[in-house]
């Protein structure tokens, strides 16, 4: 039996997953939680949030994320992906930054809209 | 000197000052102006990158530049003003915005009603009086995420985070991930006071160590911090001499409080709340000035920005509404604190101006499990709600609802917080 705390939502429900009965939750307050209590055990992943350089905008940063989650193991790999990626304005959020990360099957893709100078 | 009349002035254009306008203009206020310092709208949701925003309100996890453009999306359709590097200097009794930019000089904007939306800003080193040295690397945890999300600066590379509210919590894993060491989060309450969530994906995923009963009693270095010493302390808060953990370092957040930023409502003469150092309010954000509304963390800080948005929209509806009609009157309820209830929004209930129910929102004194909310009259509960866990850093919201009013008394209600065993 392990005890989580699920991080689906700001509520913060404390799971319990019991691995020698399937992963099974208790302590969800909702279908989320089961989900996220039994891949937390299982394959745990996380959205990746972070920047990258824009040139010729009215910021020098735009924000970005990935549509979709990565392996908790690979989220530093992911971050010295983006070291190099540079952007030129105008950024419009959705817009694919690098299609897919690492070979993940996720793509990093802007948060924020950057017109150009 | 510009001078123009609105029915409506938001001052601030922050994710309360976005939220208010639109549903003011919604509500049918014709001219609604949205007045801001920054160069572009949005507020702190600018450099808050992370995602988990809107789960409550779109019913999705977006980042907050996202969730603010959803909503400065619709101003242009919604017919909102906007002016941008626009700074309000005064406002006064009549609702007369003193208010100047570059780009228009002095300005006198006379509105019907106005929503103020100024947000909080951050305690800062100076607040809470850390000893020691006063070396370059001591920031707040904004002023941090500022310079690094938005202006592309890193600002340390070993660093010591006191206090465990949200944003340093969420800076711990930010800074980590761009490839800092944190030593440490320090905490110095027995409980933090930021969400579980951000505890588990913003420090425990990446094996930072949080000290709880702990703070910071010495900052040493001479140009740029080189080292901060930590100490336990005790039921009073004092240090505990022998505790002392020394951790050399470059960089010290701060993450240790907000206080709502009411320079202007207090200048206009707006009645201020001592718990929360915000304005005190009626049921619809209204505030002790007729025709002057505030809504957001100017207010009562927030955890969740998706609370900030219907609690603005609650404004943005009633500054609509006093623009066309002028003040609802009526009999009024106060809202008092019990038992382990630090404060309540609103403080005052107009009880005619509710339509099906009021929703009260407040925060408890302690970490508390399996405990009731009542709210009571005259001696008698007219309302009861259970709650497993309940927590400082987690704002509570009840819903009273108005079939309930014939039986408030004296004019008061309170509300308060007991053990599960000693509700009746």
């Amino acid at each position: 039996m392990t005890e989580l705390i699920c991080i689906v939502c700001p509520k913060g429900c404390h799971l319990r997953v019991d691995e020698e009965n399937g992963f099974a939750v208790t302590g969800n307050g909702c279908p989320r939680g089961a989900a996220y209590g039994h891949k937390e055990l299982t394959n745990p992943t996380r959205v990746l949030t972070s920047t990258v350089r824009v040139e010729g905008g009215t910021l020098r940063r735009a924000s970005v994320k990935t549509n979709g989650e990565l392996p908790k193991g690979r989220l530093f790999d992911a971050m010295r992906e983006l070291d190099g990626v540079v952007l030129k304005a105008p950024v419009a959020i959705g817009d694919v930054v690098v299609e897919n990360l690492l070979g993940l099957g996720v793509d990093l893709v802007a948060t924020k809209n950057v017109p150009a100078r | 000197m510009n001078e123009a009349q609105y029915d409506v002035i938001v001052v601030g254009g922050g994710p309360a000052g976005l939220a208010a306008a639109l549903e003011a203009a919604k509500e049918g206020a014709g001219k609604v102006l949205i007045l801001e310092r920054n160069d572009e709208l949005g507020g702190i949701l600018n450099q808050c990158i992370h995602n988990g925003f809107g789960l409550h309100y779109f019913k999705e996890e977006l980042t907050g530049p996202e969730y603010a453009a959803r909503f400065i999306e619709k101003l242009a359709d919604a017919g909102v003003e906007v002016l941008l590097g626009a700074m309000v200097l005064d406002i006064s009794a009549d609702k007369t915005v003193h208010a100047m930019s570059r780009e228009k000089g002095y300005m006198l904007l006379r509105a019907k009603s106005i929503v103020l939306t100024m947000g909080c800003r951050e305690r800062t080193r100076g607040a809470i009086a850390i000893p020691g040295d006063r070396p370059a690397g001591v920031f707040t945890a904004g002023a941090a995420q500022l310079y690094m999300n938005v202006e592309g600066y890193m600002v340390g590379k070993r660093v010591v985070i006191l206090g465990s509210g949200d944003i340093g919590l969420i800076m711990a894993r930010r800074m980590t991930l761009e490839g800092a060491k944190v030593l440490a989060c320090v905490e110095l309450m027995p409980y933090s006071n930021g969400l579980n969530r951000n505890i588990v994906q913003c420090l425990n995923d990446y094996d930072i160590p949080l000290y709880l009963s702990h703070t910071i009693v010495d900052i040493r270095g001479d140009k740029r911090v080189e080292q901060v010493v930590v100490a336990k302390v005790d039921e009073k808060r004092n240090p505990i001499p022998g505790t002392e953990i020394t951790f050399d370092c470059d960089t010290v957040l701060l993450s240790v409080g907000l206080i709502p930023e009411n320079e202007l409502s207090r200048q206009a003469g707006v009645a201020i709340d001592r718990r929360t150092n915000g304005p005190i309010v009626y049921e619809n954000m209204e505030t002790s000035i007729p025709g002057v509304f505030a809504s957001g963390n100017v207010v009562h800080v927030h955890d969740l920005v998706d609370f900030v948005t219907a609690e603005s929209q609650r404004a943005g509806r009633a500054a609509a509404r006093y623009a066309r009609d002028g003040e609802p009157g009526g009999p009024c309820v106060l809202v008092e604190n019990g038992n382990a209830v630090n404060y309540t929004v609103p403080q005052k209930i107009r009880t005619d101006n509710v339509d099906k129910l009021v929703e009260i929102f407040f925060r408890v004194n302690f970490v508390y499990t399996n405990m009731v909310i009542q709210i009571s009259s005259g001696g008698e509960v007219l309302a009861s709600f259970k709650r497993d866990h309940m927590a400082p850093g987690e704002m509570e919201k009840v819903a009273f609802p108005k079939a309930l009013f014939p039986k408030i008394r004296d004019g008061k209600i309170t509300v308060s917080v007991v053990k599960e065993e000693d509700a009746q």
